[in-house]
């Protein structure tokens, strides 16, 4: 089962935290695959936080595809980065990893928020069009202040691969995900963590109701619903759905993907409305043995339990930094000087969400909404 | 000269052209008469016979031939008294004496036509085969990557709904602080959870008060004590007065069809009504007869169906293949629905029935657009009936599968397939199987399915099958007293064992239900359209299907 390991502090963290968060977890995932989702960057983006960043992986020929396709669309290059890569055995390494950080078109510079985020949408997913076929360009994420990096294999080789530890590179949110191939080929784009418009999830757990799900979200008219190489890739989706199009607060995710039965949702005040979303969201109840962990646009953290997780993920740390992982000793390795008395291990019915900046730890609970 | 025929029997059918041959022991016979007396065809009686018997008494052989009279049990070859198969005569036969076997050579078809009428029965589709739904098998089993549920122990919640779900972003709800809260009175379709199985359309009057009664109490004890809430269709016919203004009415779905039968008395019964009914049913077709409506023939047209019907007493209902009123597919979706939707104040789930069709999707994506439209009913052609014409049973309609799996597909590619319920129907448990044939067409994407045959089967023991054993629920002779309005027969049925059968039946698909959900680690909510966990050996069903193919 993959392991994940989350981070979010006040302070600008190195990501290698959560890679050592990662390898003390290792018996839970076989090496094949990490992905790495930066949030609220510092380091050298740090002056860049208004605008859009690209993370891809391409070839030459994708990176020209990528430059004349963004040429061609009015994104005018402000800052580009790639990783320090440093040749490590049983990684193979492709022609460029790279974050590249654009100013928007001209167009859209009077433009609202939302018609930006759209425009950086469509154009993440148009660059994957054009690379997908031939594998030469793969785009992960398109947004202000977010940068993702992926690869296959082991999660501390690659660190050394992209020189994680030496690099400047830091921020004060990191999603950090080892894969654990189950039943889907090594894909770059099957890595978690997933994004979508500033929100990110990764997660732990086969994805039961997986097709039905991805069905009903295709079917919402987002040309963003798409993908699903790993079916984890819809828990995201449906976390994009209901905060961001539908509106809805962000702890009736929960009540979406993990209903209560009737008489539990007759305890809350907002019984009403949820008895109508229980049954137009209907598809989107997970009803599975999944964790997820994510972020939003705000810089709010959250992991969330299905009841049918066995084992749940552990939040603990200190006013300022707190670590959400698969595995407490994930925990450990993150914040090892914390009250340990004061562990969270969410149950069926908590959502644990810590505000931007890490000041308080929240959690809310279902039943009493 | 006298004609040959008389004299060699030229004319007339010999046992090997019947569908059931008569196998009877002499020697076991005690000539008790139960058997002639009992066969609702009188394909059977007590004849005698010459028999020639040599005996020899002596010492040394001396035969001695002697003819005497002997009772004995004959089967008749006339063609409107063919041996069915029913089997009720081995059912009373005390020594074991008496039993139908199936003849394989029949050549009933060819014969079955006289006066010029062509053959008609009750029953289903004559296919002994295997049905593509009992060919899916559920392949995907949560293993070590996601655990497998306990179905004796695991809290399950095996429940659909039935009525138009709005979609998310037309709900009227609003923010206020961090709450979800009702933004105004907008209408919002009415919804019933209920459970996936539900028992289809059978009439008062295609049914025997008996078998229609133990149905209603089993339903009842299933809602009330069992806490399943199974529902049931009226079928056409309306019901009983007394029941539609009792608190029971909330576990009936009430038909309306071409005929319009009965619902002068519903109409009548409106301002009393102290419930709803579950939904409302617009029949348009029948998966066992398309193309036809309904028929109650004159024999089983007696006082108490007369009455609820408001017609005259023995004379055949037939109702029009078609709603006569209505000219288009716009007028009876667009007026129907509201007009039976306005006459419970918006109140109860309307939803149209129609035959499996290749038009399915037509009719679909019209109700798609009608926001008042509640579902959609799609009966294949191994659904059964009353009485209609063979020929429209045996070659007439479209298999469920492939039907629900095209229109649910069909809601997919617009989004809508939360919004309307799809609901199959039309050979369900037609093997036996009917738990894992109703998961396999939820997978396929059906919200709930409906049986009938089944439970006439299971319930009360009905004979029918698909090597068209019985098959007379059409003429009122029905040797179970299950689709019969003659009290001589029907009072041999307990409505109290068919009830206790309807219970018994619910709770074990019940089981059976969880013990497919739980291995694909499914306990929340249906797995509706869960194509993945569906596999056949059959590359062709399963491209059609979309599903996978297992070997």
């Amino acid at each position: 089962m993959c392991r994940l390991s989350a981070i979010t502090s006040g302070d600008y963290i190195s990501p290698i935290e959560n890679i050592y968060a990662l390898e003390t977890m290792k018996e839970g995932h076989d090496g094949s695959g990490l992905g790495l989702m930066l949030k609220d960057m510092g380091g050298p983006f740090a002056d860049f936080k208004q605008y859009p960043t690209l993370s891809a992986i391409c070839s030459n020929n994708g990176l020209q595809l990528l430059n004349d396709y963004m040429r061609a669309q009015g994104f005018v290059e402000k800052f580009s980065w790639e990783p320090p890569i440093k040749n490590v055995v049983g990684v193979e390494r492709r022609e460029h990893y790279l974050a590249k950080v654009y100013d928007y078109p001209v167009l859209y510079k009077d433009k609202t928020q939302r018609e930006k985020e759209d425009l950086l949408l469509q154009t993440r997913l148009a660059l994957r069009m054009m690379g997908e076929p031939d594998g030469s360009l793969f785009v992960f994420s398109f947004y202000p202040d977010v940068l993702t990096l992926k690869e296959v294999g082991d999660p501390l080789q690659l660190s050394e691969f992209f020189g994680i530890e030496k690099s400047d590179i830091q921020s004060r949110i990191v999603l950090a995900q080892g894969r654990q191939n189950t039943n889907y080929a090594i894909y770059l784009y099957a890595c978690h963590p997933f994004f979508i418009q500033g929100y990110a999830t990764m997660t732990n757990g086969e994805n039961t109701a997986f097709v039905p799900i991805r069905e009903f979200l295709m079917g919402r008219g987002n040309a963003g619903y798409m993908g699903y190489n790993s079916d984890s890739e819809v828990f995201t989706h449906i976390l994009h759905y209901t905060n961001r199009t539908l509106g809805y607060p962000l702890h009736y995710y929960k009540d979406i993907i993990t209903p209560m039965k009737d008489a539990e949702i007759g305890q809350r005040s907002d019984a009403a409305a949820l008895r109508l979303l229980k049954k137009s969201l209907r598809p989107l109840c997970i009803d599975g043995p999944n964790c997820v962990i994510g972020f939003t646009p705000d810089g709010s953290v959250f992991m969330v339990h299905d009841s049918k997780k066995l084992r749940p993920g552990a939040v603990g740390g200190k006013s300022g930094k707190y670590a959400l992982m698969s595995e407490v000793c994930g925990v450990d390795s993150a914040i090892p000087h914390r009250d340990k008395s004061m562990d969270i291990f969410p149950m069926k019915y908590d959502m644990v969400v810590i505000a931007p900046g890490a000041r308080e730890v929240k959690i809310w609970n279902q039943l009493h909404g | 000269m006298e004609p040959a025929s008389r004299l060699d029997k030229n004319h007339q059918l010999s046992l090997k052209e019947l569908p059931y041959i008569i196998q009877w022991r002499e020697d076991r016979c005690t000539r008790c008469g139960r058997c002639t007396a009992v066969c609702p065809m009188k394909s059977i009686e007590a004849t005698v016979y010459t028999q020639r018997v040599v005996s020899s008494e002596g010492a040394s052989p001396e035969p001695l031939v002697t003819r005497r009279l002997t009772q004995v049990v004959r089967q008749v070859t006339e063609i409107d008294r063919y041996c069915i198969g029913c089997g009720t005569c081995s059912l009373v036969c005390p020594t074991d004496a008496i039993f139908p076997e199936y003849n394989f050579q029949h050549k009933l078809y060819h014969y079955k036509n006289r006066g010029g009428i062509p053959f008609m029965r009750g029953g289903r589709r004559n296919d002994p085969s295997i049905s593509t739904l009992d060919k899916l098998k559920f392949t995907r089993i949560s293993m070590l990557t996601d655990p497998a549920l306990d179905a004796g122990r695991h809290e399950f919640r095996v429940r659909t709904l039935l009525g138009r779900n709005l979609p998310a972003e037309q709900l009227p709800l609003k923010v206020e602080g961090d709450k979800l809260l009702i933004r105004d009175h907008t209408f919002i379709p009415p919804v019933r959870e209920i459970f996936p199985i539900r028992i289809g359309s059978m009439s008062i009057g295609a049914l025997s008060p008996h078998m229609w009664e133990g149905l209603a109490m089993g339903v009842t004890y299933l809602n009330e004590v069992e806490g399943i809430p199974v529902v049931m269709c009226s079928g056409e016919g309306g019901m009983p007065p007394s029941i539609l203004k009792s608190r029971y009415i909330k576990y009936f779905i009430l038909q309306i069809a071409s005929g319009y039968f009965g619902w002068d008395e519903i109409i009548r019964a409106l301002p009393d009504m102290i419930e709803d009914p579950a939904a409302i049913e617009i029949k348009y077709g029948q998966g066992a007869k398309p193309g036809d409506g309904g028929l109650l023939q004159a024999y089983k047209v007696l006082g108490l169906i007369a009455k609820i019907r408001g017609v005259p007493q023995f004379v055949d209902l037939a109702s029009p293949p078609t709603h006569q009123t209505k000219y288009s597919i716009e007028e009876a979706v667009a007026k129907m629905i509201q007009s039976m939707s306005m006459a419970w104040g918006f109140r109860v789930p309307v939803y149209p029935k129609i035959s499996g069709t290749k038009t399915a999707r037509a009719v679909l994506n019209n109700l798609a657009r009608n926001p008042y439209a509640a579902a959609l009913c799609i009966d294949g052609e191994d659904g059964g009936t009353g009485a209609a014409y063979n020929v429209s049973m045996d070659k007439m309609g479209h298999p469920i599968a492939s039907n629900i799996r095209d229109c649910y597909l069909d809601l997919v590619k617009q989004g809508k397939q939360n919004e309307l319920p799809l609901i199959a129907a039309g050979g369900v448990g037609k093997g036996g199987n009917l738990a894992a044939n109703a998961a396999a067409l939820i997978m396929l994407g059906a919200s709930a399915v409906d049986i009938g045959k089944y439970i006439m089967q299971a319930a009360a023991g009905c004979f029918g099958d698909e090597y068209n054993r019985c098959n007379v629920c059409n003429l009122g002779k029905c040797p179970r007293g299950i689709t019969t309005q003659d009290p001589k027969l029907y009072r041999r049925l307990d409505p109290d064992k068919v009830a206790e059968r309807v219970v018994e039946v619910f709770k074990a698909a019940d089981v059976e239900l969880k013990k497919i959900f739980a291995p694909l680690g499914r306990s929340t909510e249906l797995p509706i359209g869960m194509s993945d966990a569906l596999g056949v050996a059959d590359k062709e069903i399963a491209d059609r299907l979309q599903i996978s193919y297992v070997c």
